[in-house]
Order: C-alpha cells, then sequence, then structure tokens
C-alpha cells in the first residue's frame, strides 16, 4: 500500500504565509525558482518537544554519551605486564581486550561474526519497527541532538534562533553564536579524545596528550574525529543521512506495509484544515493543519507526506502531535508508530491487524538465531591452546647414518592464557616415531613450557625407524595439551620411500 | 529555457530527455559537494607546498615537510647497521654454546647463518643443506669431519683441501681403476664387498674373493671392518649415508675414478662472528645434538636400530 502524495499542489504553498514549511519542501521550491545546479542547506530549527518519546530520546543519549566516554576509564586487573583496561584494542601488542574475553588478530572472525549478527538484527529491528537505529542509537542522531540541545542553551527555541538568524549582527548576536561554536568545539574534542583512549592506556595516553608525548595516531586520530563531529553534528546534520549514509537506502529495502513506522494516519486526519474552538469535528479531520509536526521535524520533513527517505522515525514529530491533540481535545495518536497496512485497513473501515510474523521477519528471525548460535558456541568452545605446523620443505626429508628418516618441523603454538603452561606434544599417525627437540633426548613426548599470552616456535625433529616408511607420505598429526585444554594439526611424514635404496 | 517540464511527483525539473516513457529528473546536488569540491582544490596547493611535487629541469620541488623516500630508505640502512653491529658484537663476545643457549642471540645468527648460507654455500650444498651427489647433506647425523658446533666451525675455517695450511683432508681416494691399480674384475668383487658392508645382499663369491683386496687396499683409511675413520674425514662404509651414491654403479665409479671433495676456506672471506654464526646455523639444521653421530662412532650398528 503506497500512499501518493501529489507533491505539484505543493510547490505553491511554499512561503505562502499560510504556516511553517518543511525545510524540504523550501528546498525544492528554491531549486525550482533557480533552476541552479546545486541546491543550498535549508536551516532546519526544530523546536523542543516534551512527550515519552523525547524522554526516551534523553535517557539513551545519556545512556550511550556515558557509555562512550567512561568506558576507556574501566579498570579490569590481568596478570604480569598485561594492560588493565577493561576495554582495548592494543594495535601495539595485537590483541584486543575486552573484560575477561581477550582476542588475538587470528581470531578476528569474532568480530565479523558480530558484524554480521548486527546487520541481521538491524534487518529485522528495521522490519519490525522501523528504523529505530537511525533514530534511537546512531551516533550521528545522538551527537545532532546533544548539539541541538547546546544550540537552544544559547540561542533559545526554534522561534529565537530563527530571529537571531534573521537579525542584524549585534553583540549578542556575536557571544551566542561565538559561545555555541565554542562549546560544539569543546564536544568535538571531547568526541575525538575519548576515542583515541580505546587504543592506549588512558590514564598514561592523557598524561602524554597533554605534554606532547603522545604517539602521532592519537594526535591525528582527534584531530580528524574532532572536525568530522563537528561539521556532521553541528553542520551537515541531516545532509549526513540523507546524502552521505548508505543506510537509509538500504533500510529501505527492509521495509514492507507491515512495519511499523511513524505513520501520519491520514484516515483519521483528513481532510486537514485549522479548527476554531467552538467548531465542531463532524465532517473533517483530526488534523488542524497547525505544522507542530513540521516544525519539531529535525530532518526537515512532512511526516504528512507519508514515508519517506529522510524520515528516522525519531517519533518527535508523535510527542509534537499528542500535545496539540490533548489541548484540542481530541485523541492522541494522531501520528503514531503504525503500518501501512493497518492504516490502509482502517481507512477501508476495516479492522487493523498487526502482523508481526511474516516471512521477511522469520528469516531474519532464524537467521540471526543460527549465526548467534554459531558464534556463541565458536567462542564457548574455542581453546585457549592453538598449533600449527610448518614442515621443512628443503630438504623434505633426511636419511640418518641407520637408514632411519628424519623430518623437521616447526610448530607454532599460541598459549591464549593468561598463565604460563607445562605442555606436552605429541606426534601420531607413524608407529615408532621419535620426538626430539634441540638440547632434549629423544623421547616420545616433547614437554616445553608455553609462555602466557605469547606463541611460542618449537622446532621438532621426527624420526621414524627405516622399516616404517610403507608410503612416499604418511598422514600424521601433533597433538598438544596442557592442562585441560589441548589442539591438534594435521600434517604429513615424507619418507621418499619408492627412491630408498 | 522558459518551458522546461517539473516531474509529478517529485516537483523536480527534468532533462528533458526520455526513454519509453521514462523521464530524468535533473535532480541538483546539495551545496555541499561544491565545498568539498572546492577544499579539494584547496588540499591540493597544500599537499604542493607541503610535499614533493613538481618536476623540474635538473631536479624537483621538495616540499617543506622534507619527505623523501630515499632518505627513509637510508635511514632504514642505518638504523638496521646500528642493529648488526650491536649482534656482531654479542656474537664476538659469546662462545658457539652460549649462543646456542641464549634464544635471542641464537634466533640472530640463524638469521645471519641463514643469509650468509644461501648465498655462499647453497650453491654446492643445496638452499636448504641437503646436499646432493659429492656434496654432503649437512640436516643429517652424519659428519665426515664431526658434527659438534667446534668442529663445524673449524671445517668452515680452514676448508678441506682447500691450500689453507691446516686443510682438511691430507688423505685422498686413489684412482683404483683409472691409475691401474686394481683389474676390473677386481674392482666389481670390491664392489659386491662394500654393498655387503652395508648390510646388503651380495654375491658372496665375489665377496670372499674380494676380501683380501679389501684388506690390502682399503682397510689402511676405512678400517678392517670399512667403518672409516672420523679424525681423517674417512667415511663409514658400514651406515646408510653415501655421498657418492649407494647403488653398485656408483660404488663401482667411485673405486675407478677415486673422487675426493674439495671445501674453499672461509677464513679469509668471513669474519669470524660470520663464522660462528654460520656454524650455529648448520648445527641447527642438522638437529642441533651436541654430539652427533659421527661415520665410524658406531661400529657395526645394524640398519633401522632405533633413531635419533
Amino acid at each position: 500500500m503506497t500512499v501518493v502524495i501529489d507533491n505539484t499542489k505543493k510547490h505553491a504553498a511554499a512561503g505562502d504565509g499560510r504556516g511553517p514549511v518543511s525545510a524540504a519542501q523550501k528546498a525544492r521550491a528554491k531549486g525550482d525558482a533557480k533552476g541552479g545546479l546545486y541546491k543550498p542547506r535549508e536551516p532546519i530549527y526544530p523546536k523542543l518537544v516534551h512527550g515519552p518519546w523525547r524522554r526516551i530520546k534523553w535517557a539513551l543519549l545519556i545512556a550511550m554519551l556515558a557509555i562512550y566516554y567512561v568506558t576507556p576509564w574501566i579498570r579490569w586487573e590481568r596478570p604480569g605486564a598485561l594492560p588493565d583496561q577493561a576495554v582495548l584494542v592494543d594495535f601495539d601488542g595485537g590483541r584486543f581486550y575486552f573484560f575477561w574475553i581477550q582476542l588475538w588478530p587470528q581470531e578476528v572472525y569474532f568480530i565479523t561474526g558480530l558484524l554480521v549478527m548486527a546487520a541481521l538484527a538491524l534487518f529485522l529491528v528495521t522490519a519490525l519497527f522501523g528504523r529505530l537505529w537511525c533514530g534511537y542509537a546512531c551516533p550521528q542522531t545522538v551527537w545532532t541532538d546533544l548539539y541541538i540541545y547546546v544550540e537552544r542553551l544559547f540561542e533559545g527555541d526554534r522561534n529565537a534562533r530563527m530571529r537571531l538568524a534573521a537579525a542584524p549582527m549585534s553583540f549578542d548576536k556575536l557571544w551566542r553564536k561565538g559561545g555555541k561554536h565554542l562549546v560544539w568545539l569543546g564536544v568535538a574534542f571531547g568526541t575525538g579524545g575519548a576515542w583515541i583512549f580505546y587504543f592506549h592506556d588512558a590514564p598514561t595516553l592523557i598524561r602524554n596528550f597533554w605534554i606532547g608525548q603522545a604517539p602521532m595516531t592519537a594526535y591525528v586520530s582527534c584531530a580528524v574525529l574532532t572536525a568530522t563531529t563537528y561539521a556532521f553534528a553541528g553542520h551537515m546534520r541531516e545532509q549526513v543521512c540523507t546524502y552521505m549514509c548508505p543506510w537509509p537506502r538500504i533500510q529501505g529495502a527492509m521495509l514492507d506495509d507491515h512495519s511499523l513506522q511513524v505513520t501520519y494516519r491520514f484516515d483519521r486526519g483528513e481532510p486537514r484544515g485549522p479548527h476554531k474552538k467552538n467548531q465542531g469535528w463532524e465532517g473533517r479531520g483530526d488534523c488542524i493543519d497547525c505544522h507542530a509536526c513540521v516544525v519539531a521535524c529535525p530532518m526537515g520533513i512532512d511526516i504528512r507526506d507519508g514515508p519517506q527517505l529522510e524520515c528516522i522515525n525519531c517519533g518527535l514529530c508523535i510527542d509534537a502531535c499528542d500535545e496539540i491533540m490533548v489541548k484540542v481535545g481530541r485523541p492522541k495518536a494522531l501520528i503514531a508508530f503504525d503500518t501501512d497496512f493497518a492504516v490502509a485497513a482502517r481507512n477501508r473501515g476495516e479492522k487493523p491487524r498487526i502482523k508481526l510474523l511474516r516471512p521477511r521477519t522469520a528469516y531474519y528471525a532464524v537467521a540471526l538465531t543460527l549465526v548467534s548460535g554459531l558464534m556463541l558456541w565458536g567462542f564457548l568452545n574455542r581453546s585457549t591452546l592453538d598449533i600449527h605446523a610448518l614442515r621443512d620443505r628443503n630438504p623434505t626429508f633426511v636419511r640418518l647414518h641407520d637408514g632411519a628418516i628424519r623430518n623437521a618441523y616447526t610448530l607454532k603454538i599460541a598459549n591464549r592464557g593468561f598463565e604460563p603452561a607445562p605442555a606436552e606434544i605429541r606426534f601420531t599417525g607413524v608407529p615408532g616415531a621419535h620426538l626430539r627437540t634441540p638440547g632434549e633426548a629423544p623421547s616420545d613426548v616433547v614437554r616445553v613450557v608455553l609462555l602466557p599470552n605469547e606463541v611460542r616456535a618449537v622446532r621438532v625433529f621426527v624420526t621414524i625407524p627405516a622399516d616404517a616408511a610403507s608410503a612416499e607420505s604418511l598422514p600424521a598429526a601433533f597433538s598438544v595439551k596442557a592442562g585441560g585444554t589441548d589442539a591438534a594439526t594435521k600434517t604429513v611424514f615424507l619418507t621418499g620411500a619408492p627412491k630408498s635404496p | 529555457m522558459s518551458d522546461r517540464e517539473l516531474d509529478d511527483h517529485t516537483g523536480t525539473e527534468t532533462t528533458g530527455h526520455e526513454w519509453d516513457g521514462i523521464k530524468e529528473l535533473d535532480t541538483p546536488l546539495p551545496r555541499w559537494w561544491l565545498w568539498v569540491w572546492y577544499g579539494s582544490i584547496l588540499w591540493a596547493f597544500v599537499y604542493w607546498i607541503a610535499m614533493p611535487a613538481w618536476p623540474g629541469i635538473s631536479g624537483y620541488t621538495k616540499g617543506v615537510l622534507g619527505m623523501s623516500d630515499r632518505a627513509e630508505v637510508v635511514r632504514e640502512l642505518d638504523g638496521l647497521k646500528a642493529h648488526r653491529q650491536a649482534g656482531e658484537a654479542k656474537l664476538r663476545n659469546a662462545s658457539l654454546q652460549q649462543i646456542e643457549a641464549d634464544p635471542e642471540l641464537q634466533a640472530y645468527a640463524m638469521q645471519v647463518g641463514q643469509s650468509v648460507f644461501g648465498d655462499n654455500c647453497a650453491t654446492c650444498h643445496g638452499a636448504g643443506g641437503g646436499g646432493g651427489k659429492g656434496y654432503p647433506n649437512l640436516r643429517d647425523d652424519v659428519w665426515l669431519w664431526g658434527g659438534s658446533l667446534d668442529q663445524i666451525r673449524h671445517t668452515i675455517e680452514v676448508g678441506v683441501r682447500s691450500g689453507h695450511a691446516q686443510a682438511l683432508g691430507e688423505t685422498v681416494m686413489p684412482a683404483f681403476g683409472r691409475d691401474g691399480m686394481l683389474t676390473g674384475a677386481q674392482i666389481a668383487d670390491l664392489t659386491e664387498y662394500v654393498v655387503a658392508l652395508s648390510h646388503r645382499k651380495a654375491d658372496v663369491a665375489a665377496v670372499t674373493r674380494a676380501r683380501q683386496t679389501f684388506a690390502d687396499q682399503c682397510a689402511a683409511c676405512h678400517g678392517p671392518a670399512g667403518t672409516g675413520d672420523p679424525a681423517r674425514g674417512v667415511p663409514n662404509l658400514t651406515d646408510a649415508e653415501w655421498l657418492y651414491g649407494s647403488d653398485r654403479a656408483a660404488i663401482t665409479e667411485q673405486l675407478v675414478n677415486g673422487r675426493n671433495g674439495v671445501m674453499p676456506t672461509w677464513q679469509a672471506r668471513f669474519s669470524p662472528e660470520t663464522i660462528k654464526a654460520l656454524a650455529v646455523y648448520v648445527h641447527a639444521n642438522a638437529g642441533g645434538e651436541a654430539e652427533p653421530v659421527q661415520a665410524a662412532a658406531k661400529e657395526g650398528v645394524a640398519p633401522g636400530a632405533g633413531g635419533r
């Protein structure tokens, strides 16, 4: 069900004095008038609203900013010289630390898995409830909201801001604008500054940062993030979402008629029009065309035009409209989280039905469950030990004085634990094989101590008696056991048998 | 331009082009794209000033940051030299055994050794040290001139029949056939005898006939049991290791022509530190045993009896 909105009629409306017009509308009108190649940004002055959705957005904003700024400062005791930072991407040491979890570079597939899970979760949530990510959790939204809050502190709400923008330069305008930009820059610097603490020990870095001893990457990252935060949240805002971000396009493909989205219930609202106090409500819609939803919109759109690319589903227009509906004595939720299907059904006089379980949502849910299960299983069953065997290729084998045949291997054994692990290495697959590591006597087991959090290279010479060389290539395996965990790797033992004298 | 058409649905102008009823919108670019473009142009100027950019007749603009790949390479090479000097000093002061016991120094010696081996030794001994016909395998446990660290270093220093005053290999294998010392029939019998020495099936009659010849001609160097003499680099004929090949044709050829291997002395060419590193490298690749088996060290060892 698609709502066809005819925009041609509204062109005349741009600036005809009938009330505020959405920024998108103005941009369209201006583009037409000039016929220019480039479209200037229409400034948007979102009006502060009060209501449940605004409260949720404030709560999420505080929670997410708190997570972002506080996380690098959480300490987490680790043995030895290992970093004591709970969350740390340690590029120098090649480790990722997350509280009790430690990932090595070769385990990056867990991060990949996490991203796949995040993508599938995003698909599922979008198909069910629309672009909640965009409206509530995306950093662009969170920081833009914060910047608008700062703007409001200095310049007041929508009408005051518009007056100030139109006013000639004065001391009052100067300090308000200047103060706003200074605080913006401060927030931007704080954002870039907090980012770099995820990559180095935070208390050390903050000291080094100010005395000029921090790594160049820290200064550059901080500068780049300061610049992008200031530009994106202060100046670009909705343009980032509509022009730069791929998600709006991709998420459009996740939505269907049964997705819950911020919806103007035109069945109830139309025909719209101004309403006087003593007038009745018969023969007209509930929308009094007050434009409260338009002026509240941070994306500068008119939600009454139907679902749009620009809409980030933040629900601020719901709060704005509900305030008005209470004032005029009509039921709330003229704009609400609803589905196109339900609105169309009501329009036909049928009972609306919310359908959460659909093939699309079922696919996403099943895929998400499968991937999550697989990742969880892999994570819970991952060994702290890992072994790889590199067989010497030149020469492939060596014949000893008594006809015995020897192959040399370099074993790379990783101990991902935090404690030194006494380990036993065994070779299986060829009867009568002896192992020897330089400096030790031959035996059928090699004992080494694996240092914590390191890969140890162990040279192992494997010797088999001449009569055990039954084929040119014998399948074999190395296994390593330390404490309760073990790991194994397949390899081959080359004998050169057909060429034997 | 006055009669440009507006699209009904979006309200945007069309370009006037039409394909099968599909019209193209003339959507204006957002203004910030233009600013990004101006910014890129500005950046180009900054880059020209900061970095090497413009070619001239005899040079190029250097840029105020002084960035130069060549200077970077020189810096890296200087760093490498400093690193090598530190490593060389450590090699100089440590004994071979100390080098092998210190994992860090051993790893350094292995790197130096590998590089020097690849440039100088691999020509004869093979890239991996596996040797070839006439060139000893440096990976196994059989050593003509001893397989301990100090013996390997000594061999590298003085060489074999190299002309060095202390060169190894004063004894030589005579060319019994070419010089007419033995007849063809004697050499054929002797070949069978040598095959029998290494615990393989041989013609019993020929072995019996050759017994006296072996005692007269060969035992002086190879010993009565054919187990060789490591002090003089004489090979053990009873083991499974054959420098010039193990089959009858190869043994006969060696009896007829009596080739003697030559290895150059490396004392003049390598620093003592490099020779130390090389010795550690060769020793480690051969198994790193303190005292490896030598040609005659284990008399009468049966083939296939135990590994090393």
